[in-house]
């Protein structure tokens, strides 16, 4: 057993880290004000291969795995977002859909854009109708000689409103349940896709999320990741990734809370000291430590699982429910820690209690995770 | 254009640095970093190899963990890395620096040797002129300006007040100072392709030396005391009465200074 990561993961995280401190973290209240990622800052990530990170390397990408993967998402943590979702959106969602599920064809022709950041990638699967019950989408795609009719509507697609082409879960056999769901490629300039309004959100200002209808899009055959049916297959497996990544951000969130918040204990004096002399205020930072500790370690579990070729599945669930909880309760006692300081938009905190606010819900709730997780406990896997 | 960068692992300039009892800094006790200053020097080379074609290949001189240096220098886009170890090296000074660097250097083919202006933890800054000497090579120290041309390699040479332009036929010995350029950042493919670069480790015994001339036997200066600088005395603080005070008193210390 060995707990060091490899030289390049560490060669990426010091990057990261280093492009975080320097580039990102100024920008901080400005992407939250105006709502985005500056263009210059975008094309700077994307040249450091930050839109490629667990691509395969025949395919153009940098090949450093789940675990660099994770690695990053970390480090991005620390600041907005934002960063992280419109990376989770084009990388590990719609690009990883392709590189697990689609034909070398399929990979070929959109991977290696899709790393140097030329055309950025969604992940189309929740509906009106449809969230944690992702079997019962209601988009229906209809064969129709070499291509595939596509009808119905997407909801809360992150990227959508900037995505060049979309991941779009649909149903092809309805009375097959979620054996007759089937997942395509879908360009953003096909005849029929319209995007709608831009969602108002409660954080998470700066990535961009909207609806995504389909009316008659007429999708090439080829397009189709994997066979027919296998659709909730490649999403299930997309999502055992994005999960562990979504976990590592959970962590890195976590720990930039506890960091404002020790360094907020001691500088803030109180009936004569600093207020991390009290004890009520230590108990509040072990403990986050500690979790935060535990949380980091199963991800790293985790993402080791997927690179080693592993089903992680059932870890992928307890990752996502344990990492977006402990983030709840970390940055909820880093608000408590700043006081009144804490619930002001001038300090960063205040944006990280609202963006840490949809981890619980977003790429599977705590309730369907704890179900994934009881499910497999019962069925005795 | 073949360019040998040669840089050093430095402790990250903002640690707080410990001393062993011979004054020398304990460098396991701190994390560390390429000396930023070189970081210059890689990038210059890297935007020579550029725009004339060659390669760029890192030299150093350090403890098995400098490495790492290397290795990012590779990830930035260098070709190749020269990693000098041997614990009989340790507590070299800056001449038997130069020295070993020289007979590294003679199993290398280069045009131009360049490094950072100083390191950020010794900060003598001689290495590149001891270097030179040693390489019995031209030294142009202090570029803020480099430029290839007719055989010949030609720098503006910082000094105080302005600078001056040196020019010398290449093979030659170049430090730069920061802002000569803005190193890069590697990128994930380069993190990637330097895994695959070859790292030559040079020991004392490949160098050709007598045993007396490096280490702590060779060395020619000697930290005498290290004494830590002093704290920064407090600032003053006006408090005036009338935005029209506050002026009054700003340019009475501006011209107490001599500012104005």
């Amino acid at each position: 057993m060995d707990f060091a990561l490899p030289d390049e993961v560490t060669m990426l995280r010091d990057l990261v880290r280093e492009y975080v401190r320097d580039r990102l973290r100024p920008l901080t209240m400005q992407v939250e004000e105006e709502d985005r990622i500056p263009d210059g800052i975008l094309q700077e990530m994307k040249d450091l291969g930050l839109f490629s990170i667990p691509f395969p390397e025949e395919y153009g990408g940098a090949g450093l795995g789940e675990l660099g993967y994770c690695v990053a998402f970390e480090e991005l943590g620390a600041v907005n977002a934002a960063y992280s979702n419109i990376i989770g959106g084009h990388c590990g969602l719609c690009g990883m859909s392709i590189a697990l599920g689609g034909s070398d064809e399929l990979k070929g022709r959109y991977l290696p854009r899709m790393g140097t950041g030329e055309i950025l990638g969604a992940f189309a699967l929740t509906e009106p109708n449809a969230g944690s019950d992702a079997a019962h989408i209601q988009t229906t795609a209809r064969r129709d000689g070499d291509s595939y009719l596509l009808n119905g509507s997407k909801l809360w697609v992150s990227n959508g409103p900037m995505a060049d082409l979309y991941t779009v879960f649909a149903v092809t056999d309805r009375d097959q349940g979620a054996k007759g769901v089937s997942a395509f490629v879908v360009e953003r300039d096909t005849p029929g896709v319209t995007i709608g309004k831009i969602d108002e959100k409660m954080g998470l200002r700066g990535s961009r999320t909207s609806e995504v209808f389909f009316a008659d899009a007429r999708v090439p055959a080829e397009n189709l990741i994997g066979e027919e049916g296998k659709g909730f297959r490649v999403a299930m497996r997309t999502l055992d990734g994005g999960r562990m990544s979504l976990g590592a951000s959970c962590v890195g969130q976590a720990q930039a809370a506890l960091d404002l918040a020790l360094e907020w204990s001691k500088q803030r004096i109180q009936f004569g000291q600093p207020i991390a002399s009290n004890q009520a205020i230590q108990w509040m930072l072990a403990d986050s430590e500690v979790e935060i500790h535990a949380g980091r370690m199963m991800v790293y579990h985790g993402a080791w699982k997927i690179d080693s070729g592993q089903r992680a599945s059932h870890e992928a669930a307890m990752v996502k429910v344990y990492c977006s909880e402990m983030l709840g309760r970390v940055v909820d006692r880093a608000v408590q820690v700043h006081g009144g300081m804490g619930y002001m938009k001038e300090f960063d905190i205040e944006r990280m209690y609202r963006d840490a606010r949809i981890t619980r819900i977003y790429e599977g709730t705590s309730e369907v995770q704890r179900m994934i997780i009881a499910q497999d406990l019962l069925s005795g896997d | 254009m073949n360019v040998v960068v040669c840089v050093k692992q430095v402790p990250d300039t903002t640690a707080r640095k410990e001393f062993l009892p011979d004054n020398r800094i304990n460098r396991a006790a701190v994390e560390n970093v390429i000396n930023p200053f070189d970081e210059y020097a890689i990038e210059e080379a890297l935007r020579l190899k550029e725009s004339q074609g060659g390669s760029v290949t890192i030299l150093t001189m350090g403890p098995p963990s400098a490495e790492d240096s290397i290795r990012k220098a590779l990830a930035m886009g260098a070709d190749s890395g020269v990693l000098v170890t041997d614990p009989a090296l340790e507590g070299s000074d800056a001449w038997s620096t130069a020295l070993v660097l020289s007979r590294a250097l003679a199993r290398l083919d280069y045009d131009l040797v360049m490094t950072g202006m100083e390191s950020t933890d010794a900060r003598t800054g001689l290495v590149p002129a001891a270097l030179a000497e040693q390489l019995k090579l031209a030294s142009l120290t202090y570029a803020s300006r480099v430029e290839i041309a007719d055989g010949k390699v030609r720098v503006n040479r910082q000094i105080p007040g302005g600078y001056q332009e040196v020019e010398a036929v290449y093979p030659a010995v170049v430090s730069v100072v920061k802002g000569v350029n803005e190193p890069r950042y590697p990128s994930l493919k380069g993190i990637m392709a330097a895994k695959r670069k070859e790292i030559q480790k040079l020991g004392f015994s490949d160098l050709d030396l007598p045993a007396d001339s490096a280490g702590k036997t060779g060395e020619k200066a000697k930290a005498v005391e290290v004494t830590p600088r002093p704290e920064k005395p407090a600032g003053e603080v006006i408090r005036p009465d009338s935005p029209e005070a506050a002026a009054g008193a700003i340019a009475d210390f501006l011209q107490a200074h001599k500012f104005i």
